[in-house]
């Protein structure tokens, strides 16, 4: 049995490396900064493209893990440091760690949506964001505007944050087209009279029934596929909120009022990453997430001996790419094991 | 709305203002809209603050108008703009500091042009240096007039002077502010506040006691917008935009309008009567206008000058029901005297904006 394999970040990227490393007879230490694991997943509450709850996916994981998998939570790594055959972890709560192979799997975070400062939020009350909306729909509540009425119409506003040289990210977040389909669709399974106009770019369903999905939204769920990009929100004195952009298929400039909006805020690299990669010296792309080794044939792999990478610290991934990447991990970390002095 | 939100975003967004001695130079324009804003800057400073400013009178355009309008080549805008920054090299300062938006935003975009391409820069310190003999520094600091009210605003607001609140209720004055596009939409980091939020008027406008409407057509072009009004034919254009913004802000009842800009105030104020003369539609109270003002007329008017030095007789729409809120005195005799107290003559009563004499 090898030993002494740790995994940074539970999220679901660890935690479906730790299930295939323990299945497979290894011992592994996840270090979680959250009180629970499951990364962002815990705040889903239904899955795009089949809306499965994401809670079946995070049970499914948790049971897989396996006895020879421990999971500290709440504990922070502050620096990892190269050590002569392998590396230390300083915690922020003084623990220390060492290990000689290392999976990094931090994950992502949110778009801070207030930088898209035309969009007012955190000003208007009534533009939200999908994580909000996503958190409405886990804890069963109803979907409302600030003064607790139900809304009318609902705009949705693709690429938050993603492909927008303005903010400096121009990569897209791969995730947000569909979600803000899957999204649509709930509200109007919730709200059947509520409107929801959805602007967008490009739609990119890339993936397997994400084309069903839309299709589905715009014939039995008649939500309003608008191209163009969002200039401004504004205001009005009720509170709702003035839409102002172009629909560039009729080559209109156009102005609506909703009551509700929802921003499709794409991924941004780590904080977690970002900190670990100062003490490490790991590369970054000019997106600012993590480079493996090479991005076509050792995706897993860094230049460094014994760490590996996991999931979205390399980038926007969805569920089903992101627990496949991680398992992918999970055996380039057992080859290295199987051919290096560290696990002998 | 969250003010919470706001103060976030303008954190984000503070720039250094010099201090003391200032390079000023006005605006092509201004004099004539409102020629008492500019001399009011300069009393302000001089005689409230005790600063340094110092005008040489050889000044010229800085040619915005005509580079913005395509009549001017940029590298033509960029020498002439060379000169100005001679003659404050000359006169030993480096802080320049400009009455103007389109000015202010102009010399951004040429420092921010050499900046990234130096060899342009080199360029025209030669064209320069051919054309006049003249070298340059560049400015340490570049900053807008109301930048600079704005970095005293706590000064002039001193206790003992007048408050943006109403005399009758003491309620805060409901104010619009609008800032000129040039300000900040190209260089969001040169405004105080940034583009989407700026805070240089409003925060003189808390500082002295009034409240900031955000209406939804907040950010709109005031009209001016140099082609919509410039070409003739676009005008129709130009009073739409305004239309657009008076529409959209009059629900919140605002007591007055202040802005940054040399054109904002001017079609603002202006066509408010020609919206008044082609619909019959006024946007203040009883028939009254909603009253512009300029930052340094305001600031005028919280050190408690008298509103007809400051040039509030050449407005359209009539100052003195604000001034009357805030508890300003005046005397309206002066009004349309000249400055050495002879008549100046008296504008005929607009169709349906009313005078205030008429209320």
């Amino acid at each position: 049995m090898y030993k002494n394999i740790i995994i940074v970040g539970g999220g679901i990227a660890g935690m479906a490396a730790a299930a295939a490393l323990s299945e497979i007879g290894m011992e592994v230490t996840v270090l979680e900064r959250e009180k629970l694991p499951g990364g962002h997943v815990r705040s889903w509450d239904r899955l795009f493209p089949t809306l499965r709850a994401a809670k079946e996916v995070l049970d499914f994981l948790n049971k897989s893990l396996g006895l020879l998998t421990e999971i500290i939570c709440d504990i922070e790594v502050g620096s990892i440091v190269p050590t002569p055959g392998g590396y230390t972890i300083h915690c922020t709560n003084g623990d220390i760690f060492t290990t000689g192979c290392l999976v990094l799997a931090t994950g992502y975070d949110l778009f801070d949506a207030r930088k898209k400062e035309e969009y007012g939020f955190g000003i208007y009350e009534n533009v939200i964001t999908s994580a909000d909306l996503e958190k409405i729909f886990r804890e069963g509540n109803q979907v409302t505007t600030c003064g607790g009425q139900v809304p009318r119409r609902v705009g949705i506003i693709h690429c938050v944050g993603s492909r927008d040289e303005k903010v400096g990210n121009i990569y897209c977040s791969k995730v947000c087209c569909v979600t803000g389909v899957k999204q649509a669709i709930e509200i109007r399974q919730m709200l059947p009279d509520c409107e929801i106009f959805s602007f967008y770019m490009d739609l990119r369903m890339y993936d397997r029934h994400f084309e069903e999905l839309y299709f589905e939204a715009q014939q039995k769920w008649n939500v309003n596929f608008i191209r163009g990009r969002l200039s401004e929100c504004a205001e009005n004195p009720d509170h709702s909120i003035i839409l102002k952009t172009e629909d560039t298929l009729t080559g209109h400039p156009l102005k609506l009022t909703v009551d509700l909006v929802v921003l499709l805020v794409g991924f941004v690299p780590g904080s977690s990453a970002r900190k670990i990669t100062g003490s490490l010296g790991l590369l970054q792309g000019t997106d600012g997430f993590l480079l493996p080794a090479d991005e076509h044939t050792a995706g897993n792999r860094t230049l460094l001996p014994g760490v590996f990478l996991a999931g979205a610290v390399k980038g926007p991934a969805c569920v089903v790419d992101t627990i496949a990447d991680g398992r992918a991990t999970a055996v380039e970390v057992y080859r290295y094991m199987k051919h290096s002095e560290v696990a002998k | 709305m969250n003010i919470g939100g706001k103060r976030h975003i303008w954190k984000d967004y503070q720039k250094e203002i010099a201090g003391d001695r200032f390079f000023y130079v006005r605006s092509c324009v201004r004099q004539n809209f409102f020629p008492g804003s500019e001399k009011t800057f300069l009393r302000i400073m001089k005689e409230e603050l005790g600063k340094d400013v110092f005008e040489n009178a050889a000044h010229t355009t800085c040619s915005g108008i005509g580079y913005h309008s395509d009549v001017v080549p940029f590298e033509t805008t960029m020498t002439m703009v060379a000169r100005q920054f001679a003659l404050m090299t000359e006169a030993g300062y480096e802080n320049f500091t400009t009455s103007c938006i389109t000015s202010f935003g102009l010399y951004n975009e040429i420092l921010e042009t050499w900046h990234h391409f130096p060899d342009v820069e080199a360029r025209i310190r030669e064209h320069l240096h051919r054309a006049t003999g003249r070298t340059f520094n560049k400015p340490a600091n570049v900053s807008h007039a109301s930048d600079v009210i704005f970095k005293f605003r706590k000064e002039i607001g001193a206790p003992g002077n007048f408050r943006l609140v109403s005399k009758k209720t003491g309620k805060p004055l409901q104010v619009v502010e609008h800032i000129g596009c040039h300000y900040a939409k190209m260089f969001p980091s040169k405004g105080v506040g940034g583009a989407e939020y700026p805070y240089v008027l409003t925060g003189m406008i808390e500082e002295w006691g009034g409240e900031v409407i955000d209406y939804p057509e907040r950010r709109h072009c005031c009209g001016f917008g140099f082609r919509q009004y410039l070409v003739q034919a676009n005008r129709g254009y130009s009073i739409s935009c305004t239309k657009k913004k008076f529409d959209s802000m009059a629900p919140y009842k605002p007591d007055f309008i202040l802005t940054n800009c040399p054109g904002c105030p001017m079609f603002l104020d202006r066509w408010q009567y020609a919206l008044s003369e082609m619909k019959g539609t006024t946007y203040g109270e009883n028939g009254l206008g909603i009253p512009v003002l300029t930052y340094e007329e305001l600031a005028g008017m919280i050190l408690g000058y008298d509103p007809w030095d400051l040039g509030l007789q050449v407005h359209q729409v009539p100052v003195e029901p604000l001034l009357d809120k805030i508890g300003i005195p005046y005397d309206p005799g002066r009004k349309f005297l000249t400055m050495d107290g002879k008549p100046m003559g008296q504008p005929l009563a607009p169709s349906h904006l009313k005078f205030y004499k008429h209320v």
